[in-house]
């Protein structure tokens, strides 16, 4: 994991300004829908660190990490149930601490099974244990409570220092805390003699081995660490929806946090952060507008993987030199002509695609459509013609395009060189 | 009893031979090329789509040459201008993108076709009984699908043991490199394997959808079994495939069809343990209840007592 932009004293100043906003965010957005939103980012943000540290720190491909964040929050729901009817005198803002020891429990069971192996084999295990959790869930009712969930109260615990966790604005500063104290947990991880070894056991396992340590400890450490901060985010996730389901474990929702680590940046300690940001708004803005939004995810996802394996974070550190050398201005005419061209290809390919899910999933609303600022009528066939062409005309103009901005990036990096000694 | 007995193994072995098409192309991939198509159920789901669409228009026969040729094509495209563009970047980056596909297919089906299924019904010409097993008449379109899918592992194993091609193909299942020493071009051959195999994934789901429910949910479930197909078979082995596909057939199609609870054992050894909680979750569930989970369990017995499976020549 290198960190380039973040380290040092001007790394430092960026954490304490991201913690600073996170917890003035209410003060400037005071309303109520906006505050279950920034909980569930918070949450999705420790999730997504927590399994960079698999993916990103150690190398392990995992299809199965909602299963820690899952167990972990129905364990919360029935210790916050514990506690409310045996009137235990500990507060409900430490649950996700014991949720966490969960997490880290299931991961030291599953995790002997499935880190003797790396790659694909680890890959199609956790698959296979993420498979077995989520059949099991259904059949072992009294734990999981079958199709509906189980619920909880979480007031029903002490009142601690004023501390009720009635109002979701003290649910919200509560997540903050917890996301401060994993972050700094996690980031810690990376420095110790351990989180140190996990990176050569991703980058070679063999030599790792030859100097003397057994990789298969240090991945189940891992795993361990990582299962244990994915505790702490499903026991938060308890105490925020009072409600965990069957759903919260199943693979769609492992799915869904490997694609928010992935598009945010797996190299970078900061970049499952901004993945967890964009995807969860992405999430929340889409969602209400198009039924296509999965797809548009999944489309985002792989021109990731097939044209920037570094995720956002990666793009950032790449701008930060020019930026740095003041060589930034000779980028932008580039970037403006090129993602024109874009834009105009993906007006093109997101109106084909709306119009197709308006004939097939919205039909009976008629055959309007509403389409950015447009009424598009789906049974026009030059409705179809047009978007077809912008389609086409948009690929082919950013196909031509492109090498302006691969000539801009290479006289830059040719300064960038020349610049130093 | 033994009419029950007779029709679940008959079923079993259909079930196993349609795992066995999915998972002959999923090891064949994994042993040659080292990814693990997490598309291969995904293009199963879109064979038995494309399957139904064809065959309303044109009927069921073009449809069953139809569907897996398009299939075919569109894996072979697939790995030339996909997977081989990751391949620099490792395994991880080469999962990572058939993960990628697969979720794009799902939602892709999913907008074309809509969120439920669709009603994609046998064939008039074999909608009929073919034969009474015991007093119960059994469908001759499951027959066909037995026959299809011993013809596919004939001809695959032909195709594999008497061929050029299949000579390659083995070769460099055990040394890709060396084989491209020789001069093979084994870029070509991977991109042909990862064809052929998203063919007879497309097969599968054309002659499968009418049995098994053509819907979205249809790739889900399927593609994990698959996994723990192949690897409880052993990597890159076809015959291993073949066992653990009829083994795991066999064991879900019988779990089904048991009634019986741990707590039925435990009466009938007069114990009177495990009470109360979640072990009555435990003691009450039945064999038919824990069907889905048994190849799950099979995979993590056979990942501790044998981690190569049964004919593999490596461990996982």
């Amino acid at each position: 994991m290198i960190s380039t932009a973040l380290r040092g004293r001007s790394g430092a100043i960026v954490w304490i300004l991201a913690i600073g906003l996170a917890l003035l965010l209410p003060e400037f957005i005071p309303s109520k829908a906006a505050l279950t939103k920034m909980c569930l980012i918070g949450i999705a943000i420790i999730f997504a660190l927590s399994y960079n540290v698999l993916l990103g720190q150690t190398g392990l491909l995992s299809f199965g990490h909602a299963v820690y964040f899952g167990v972990s929050g129905f364990a919360a729901i029935h210790i916050i149930n514990l506690i409310g009817r045996l009137q235990l005198p500990i507060p409900v803002f430490l649950v996700p601490l014991m949720a966490g020891v969960v997490g880290a429990v299931f991961g030291l069971l599953f995790g002997a099974l499935s880190t003797k192996r790396h790659g694909t084999a680890f890959a199609m295990i956790s698959l296979a244990i993420a498979e077995l959790v989520a059949a099991s869930s259904l059949i072992l009712e009294t734990f999981f409570g079958g199709e509906s969930g189980v619920t909880t109260d979480r007031s029903l615990g002490p009142s601690f220092l004023g501390i009720d966790l009635v109002s979701q604005s003290q649910v919200y500063y509560l997540i903050v805390g917890w996301g401060v104290v994993s972050a700094g947990g996690m980031y810690a991880f990376t420095r110790t003699p351990l989180g140190r070894l996990a990176l050569a056991v991703r980058d070679n396992p063999e030599r790792a081995e030859f100097i003397g340590y057994s990789t298969r400890m240090i991945r189940l450490l891992a795993f361990i660490v990582s299962s244990f901060f994915a505790g702490i985010a499903g026991g938060l996730a308890a105490i925020n929806y009072e409600i965990m389901t069957a759903a919260n474990l199943a693979t769609a929702a492992s799915g869904t946090v490997l694609i928010m680590t992935y598009i945010g940046g797996v190299g970078y300690f900061y970049g499952p952060i901004i993945g967890a940001i964009v995807i969860s708004l992405i999430q929340l803005s889409l969602s209400d507008v198009t039924p296509a939004w999965l797809l548009y995810l999944g489309i985002l996802f792989i021109v990731t993987v097939l044209f920037s394996p570094t995720g956002i974070a990666g793009l950032l550190e790449r701008h930060l030199p020019p930026l740095r050398a003041g060589l930034f201005h000779r980028l932008i005419p580039s970037y403006l002509l090129s993602g024109a061209a874009g834009l105009v290809f993906c007006a093109g390919a997101v109106a084909l695609l709306e119009m197709n899910y308006h004939v097939t999933l919205n039909a009976h609303e008629g055959p309007l459509l509403r389409l950015f600022w447009l009424t598009v009528d789906t049974t026009q066939p030059m409705a179809w013609v047009l978007a077809m062409l912008t389609g086409v005309v948009g690929f082919f103009l950013f196909r031509k395009t492109w090498p302006y901005v691969a000539n801009a990036w290479s006289d830059v990096d040719m300064r960038l060189r020349e610049s130093k000694p | 009893m033994l009419e029950q007995l007779a029709i679940s193994t008959l079923n079993g072995l259909i079930y196993g031979m349609l795992l066995f098409m999915l998972a002959s192309g999923l090891t064949l991939i994994f042993g040659m090329m080292g990814v693990l198509n997490l598309a291969h159920a995904a293009m199963y789901m879109l064979g038995a789509y494309l399957g139904y669409q064809i065959s309303k228009t044109l009927g069921f026969w073009p449809a069953l040459f139809l569907a897996p040729i398009a299939l075919g094509i569109g894996g072979a495209l697939l790995e030339r201008y996909g997977l081989r563009t990751v391949h620099p970047h490792g395994h991880i980056a080469e999962l990572l993108f058939t993960f990628g596909v697969a979720f794009i297919i799902q939602e892709a089906v999913q907008m074309i076709w809509g969120r439920i299924g669709v009603p994609y019904r046998i064939p008039a010409e074999l909608d009929f009984p073919l034969f009474r097993l015991f007093d119960t008449p059994y469908p001759a379109y499951r027959i066909f699908l037995l026959v299809i899918a011993v013809a596919i592992f004939v001809g695959l194993f032909a195709v594999l043991s008497r061929t050029r091609i299949g000579l390659i193909i083995r070769a460099a299942l055990t040394n890709p490199g060396m084989v491209g020493m020789l001069g093979h071009d084994v870029p070509r051959v991977f991109m042909l394997v990862f064809g052929a195999g998203a063919g007879l994934a497309g097969l599968a789901g054309v002659i499968g959808g009418p049995i098994f429910v053509t819907s979205p949910s249809m790739a889900g479930t399927l593609g994990a079994i698959l996994f723990t197909v192949v690897v409880i078979g052993g990597l890159g082995s076809v015959p291993g495939a073949l066992v653990a596909s009829l083994l795991i057939g066999l064991v879900q199609t019988f779990a089904v069809v048991l009634d019986v609870s741990l707590s039925d054992l435990l009466n009938v050894m007069g114990v009177n343990i495990l009470r109360g909680g979640i072990f009555d979750d435990i003691r009450h569930t039945t064999v038919a209840q824990i069907a889905p989970i048994l190849p799950y369990l099979m995979l993590l017995i056979m990942l501790v007592v044998r981690p190569r499976g049964f004919f593999g020549s490596r461990d996982v």
